[in-house]
Order: structure tokens, then sequence, then C-alpha cells
């Protein structure tokens, strides 16, 4: 079967960039992937943004983002599945050079969040839910996943204390990334005495809007072979499905159908299990997220994800190190970086340029990135040779 | 009319609109596919099971039990003067889930995932205004028009 690989990496720092419009952001994550690389724009086929729009001003993103990284006249075209846009770029690179019609393409998520006023936002987070039964009743994003916490906590015995614990974990690791909007570790004391959201999720349960661009460029086998000078981390298991939009149709709410298809998918794939992945990145958007993935993933047993992060197992030399850039939690998220973010740290973790996060000898990696409440869900798993 | 249904409503147009006629004459309805019979709530027009669009409105009983609930803090644009309010959801006897505000009847003390609940169609009219809605209470609780949204 064709490969593609990963040739060049790119990231520009994640937070509230007031310096910036989303165009120079991208293009910021574009220029580092491109110099790391080493290739020119002349090498480029096509490019795919992963974005989501109604945050921006400006319509048509791809095209103003396409203009401003100078790579017209070559093609373009946006990816929106809400906070899995990211990764769904991803795939759709994979998807055209698997289908022989273009050879390298830079992949570019990037998002502004931080311009839209509070009013907007406050509209906005009102129509994340189904808008026609459930909406009505003002429903949250945070309020969601604290009905899938809620009924997690009466399933299973999970405890607000282990949620936390994720967030403590992700500050922790987020205080050594140079890109997260917040480089602060935090005690559980200081998460515990944060203000109430959602019951029974509080502000440290809960990731921030931020904005942020990061970038991978995609090359066929042979190109890839020809122009990176650096181990070439391969795509070999990509896993993607959709759940309800209404969690009115969901068959539970302790996870989500998409992530566990979607998993399944990719590491069948990817000829794997879930006991071979040295290093994941998860879609944490909320504290029980993260422990929701661990399970929906199989690097536990569905339940006793709490248990996971209460016995550290997802910090480095743990089962299976979880998030070592901070997450979206303590990275930041802003919505259509996220997933081209989370593969451009596991790039990071299996060529051993991680630093002090580094997960020692990693050669197997997961992204795990979903859009909403698990509309959509990409699993993606990334090997080096 | 469905653009009575909710304190905000997003959707005024939908095929099954007669269903903000029957909850302001006090009536929860679900649909039934006339060609295969699947029952659904909340109602659809066109059937997820057969893709049959021809349906047919059945009431309810409005029984269910808790399945799950959040207290919100933080509200969205057109629900800031309800803050905190508690959302639940409930599993419906006959067919599908329910989302809802957990009303006055039970007590926040009192809320429990696994309890019974009734499904109560509440009606808020003024002069040249109208709003439908639903709330989550007590079993035995029977439906009323009210004063406010509140």
């Amino acid at each position: 079967m064709a490969r593609v690989g990963i040739i060049g990496i790119g990231h520009a720092a994640f937070g509230r960039r007031s310096d910036a419009t989303v165009q120079e952001l991208a293009f910021e994550a574009f220029r580092a992937a491109m110099n790391d690389a080493g290739i020119g724009r002349s090498d480029i086929d096509a490019s795919v943004i992963g974005s989501v729009p109604e945050y921006h001003k400006q319509r048509s993103l791809a095209g103003v983002v396409q203009e401003y990284l100078g790579l017209n006249p070559k093609p373009t075209w946006l990816t929106e599945v809400a906070c899995a846009s990211g990764c769904a770029a991803v795939r759709t690179g994979w998807m055209s050079i698997m289908a022989g019609v273009h050879r390298v393409v830079a992949i570019v998520g990037c998002q502004k969040m931080t311009e839209l006023e509070t009013p907007e936002i406050l509209a906005l987070m009102g129509r994340v839910g189904e808008v026609q039964w459930e909406s009505i009743f003002g429903t949250t994003f945070p309020g969601y996943y604290a009905m899938f916490a809620r009924r997690h906590m009466h399933e299973f015995g999970t405890t607000h204390e282990q949620m936390l614990s994720v967030a403590v974990k992700n500050h922790f690791y987020g205080a050594k990334n140079n890109y997260a909007m917040f480089r602060k570790e935090i005690t559980i004391e200081k998460a515990r005495d944060s203000d109430p959201v959602a019951s029974p999720l509080q502000v440290f349960d809960c990731c921030a809007n931020a904005d942020g661009a990061a970038c991978v460029i995609l090359a066929d086998e042979e190109r890839a072979k020809a122009l990176c000078k650096k181990p070439v981390i391969w795509l070999t298991g990509m896993g993607c499905a959709t759940s309800s939009m209404s969690v009115l149709r969901r068959p539970n709410l302790v996870g989500l159908p998409s992530a566990q298809i979607a998993a399944a998918e990719a590491y069948e794939m990817a000829g794997v299990k879930p006991t071979d992945i040295n290093v994941a990145e998860v879609h944490d958007c909320f504290t029980i997220a993260e422990i929701m993935a661990c399970e929906d993933l199989g690097f536990c047993k569905k339940g006793d994800g709490g248990k996971l992060i209460a016995d550290r197992q997802t910090y480095i030399g743990g089962k299976i190190p979880v998030n070592l850039d901070g997450g979206l939690k303590a990275k930041g998220h802003p919505v259509g970086a996220t997933g081209v973010s989370m593969t451009v740290e596991i790039a990071k973790q299996l060529r051993g340029e991680a630093g002090e996060r580094q997960v020692p000898n990693a050669r197997i990696g997961l992204t795990h990135n979903v859009g909403g409440i698990g509309q959509y869900t990409f699993v993606q798993i990334l090997r080096r040779e | 009319m469905f653009k009575w249904f909710g304190k905000v409503n997003f959707s005024p147009f939908t095929k099954v609109s007669a269903f903000a006629d029957h909850l302001k004459d006090g009536r929860v309805m679900g649909s039934r596919c006339t060609k295969c019979g699947a029952l659904s709530f909340p109602p659809r027009a066109d059937c997820v099971e057969c893709m049959h669009d021809g349906f047919e409105f059945f009431e309810i009983s409005g029984k269910g039990t808790l399945h799950t609930y959040t207290k919100i803090a933080v509200a969205p644009t057109g629900f800031d003067d309800m803050v905190p309010y508690t959302v639940g959801l409930a599993d419906l006897k006959e067919t599908g889930r329910i989302v809802a505000w957990i009303g006055e009847t039970i007590p926040e003390e009192e809320i429990k995932i696994g309890m019974e609940i009734q499904v109560v169609p509440r009606i808020f009219e003024e002069r040249e205004k109208i709003k439908v809605y639903y709330t989550l209470e007590k079993p035995g609780t029977t439906w009323s028009k009210t004063d406010s949204m509140n």
C-alpha cells in the first residue's frame, strides 16, 4: 500500500495573540514547517486549511491564508468539523496523496478566537448543541461534558478529584512547553477552589479559547524519502467516525462511540494494539474528556479512566503518557489548530525532539481529535521506522 | 407554531411544527412512522429506520427516569437572567430521551440519577407573545400555564 509521511512540522505560540491576524499566525507555523522540511514553496502541490469559520470576521478563510502564505495559484480548501477540523485537514491531505492527486501537501490548522467580544462568544456558546430540541434550554458545551461527567461518576465511581488530577498533569507538562498558553503548574487545591461552570465541572476542568496555528507537510513515499533529511514520520492508521449531533440519540453518556469506532479502525489499519502506543495526544477539552478518551482508545477498561490518572499512569514513565505538551487544557484550544498541533507534538516525540517532555525511545504515537461532544472523531496513528 | 417553542428559539420552521401547538394544549408528542411504525422522541418527519416520509404524532406519557444532570453557572445569551439553572437529561418510558430544566417540584438536594420524573408542559402566554416549553418534575405534577420563564 502507498504511504504518506510527515516531512516538516511547525507551530506558532498559542494564547491571546493580539499581535497577529489569523493568516499571520498561519504563516508562523507554515514557515517553521517549511524550514524544518528544508523545502521551498515550489515543492508544495496544495494546501488544506483546518479552521472553524464562525470565529473569524474574514469569510472564506482558506483564500486569505493561501494568499498570505504565497501559495497561489496552487489549490486550497477548508475543512470544518468543529474542534476536529485540524485532523480533518490531515486526513484530507492524506486522502489526496493516497489518491495520487497530489504529492506534497501543506496542512495548516489556524484559528483566532480572542478577537470576539464577550456577547458574541456567549451567543456562539448557546448554539453548540442541537438547536431545535436542546439549546432552547440553555445547554452549553461545558454543560454537555458535565452531564457525561455526572453519569461517569454514577456508573463507575469516578471522582471529581480524579478529573482535576488531569488538569494538574496537563499544567505540569504545559509549563515545559514554549508554545503553551498557560506555562504554570497548578495544585489540586487551586483547581478545587476555582469557580463553578457547570456542575461538577469548574473553571480548571475546562480548556481555554485561544489563538494559534500549527502546520505539517505531508508527502508521498518517494517524495518524502527524497526531500526529508530527518526521520520520516508515517501516517499508518487513519480512523474517522461520527456520532449523533444530539445527545438524546446516544447509546450512553459515558464515552464517545465515534472515538471507539475511529480507534478500532486506526488500530486495524496500523496493525497495532493500544498497548503498542508509546505516547498519545488526546482531546482534553474538559478533564472528563481525557478520562473517557483513555477508555475509548483502549488504554484502560471502560470505567477505569479515573483510576488511570489517579495512579499517574498517564505521566512519563507510566503505562501510557498522555498530552505531554499540556493538552488543550494548558496549551490552549484554538479549535482549528488543535488537531494539527497534536500531530506536530507526536511527530516531535517520535523524532526524539521533545526535550524535557520526551518519552524515551517512542516509536509509535497516537492522536485523538474530537469535534463537539464526539459528533466527529479522528484517531490517527503515527510511526517512525 | 414552532417559533413558540423555547425561551430562545433558533429554528422556527420545521415539518414537525405542530409539536408546539400540541404542547400549548398540554400534550407532549413523539412521532410514529406510518410505514414501519418506528417511534421517535424528539419527533422527526423522516423515518430514520426505513426512510419513509410519512409520520403521525402520538402523545407520550411523559414518564421517565433521570439519566444525568448539570447545574449551569455560566449561561449563554438569553439565559443569563436564570443562572444558575439545572438541566436534566431523562430516559422516556415510550422511546427516546429528553433534555429540559429540572423544575421547582424537585429541590436541588433531592435530584438523583435514576429518580422517576414527569415531563410537564409549561405555557407562558402574554398578549401577542406565546412561549411553550416543558420541565422535568416530580411524578404526579400536572401541566400548567405559567407567568414566568424562570
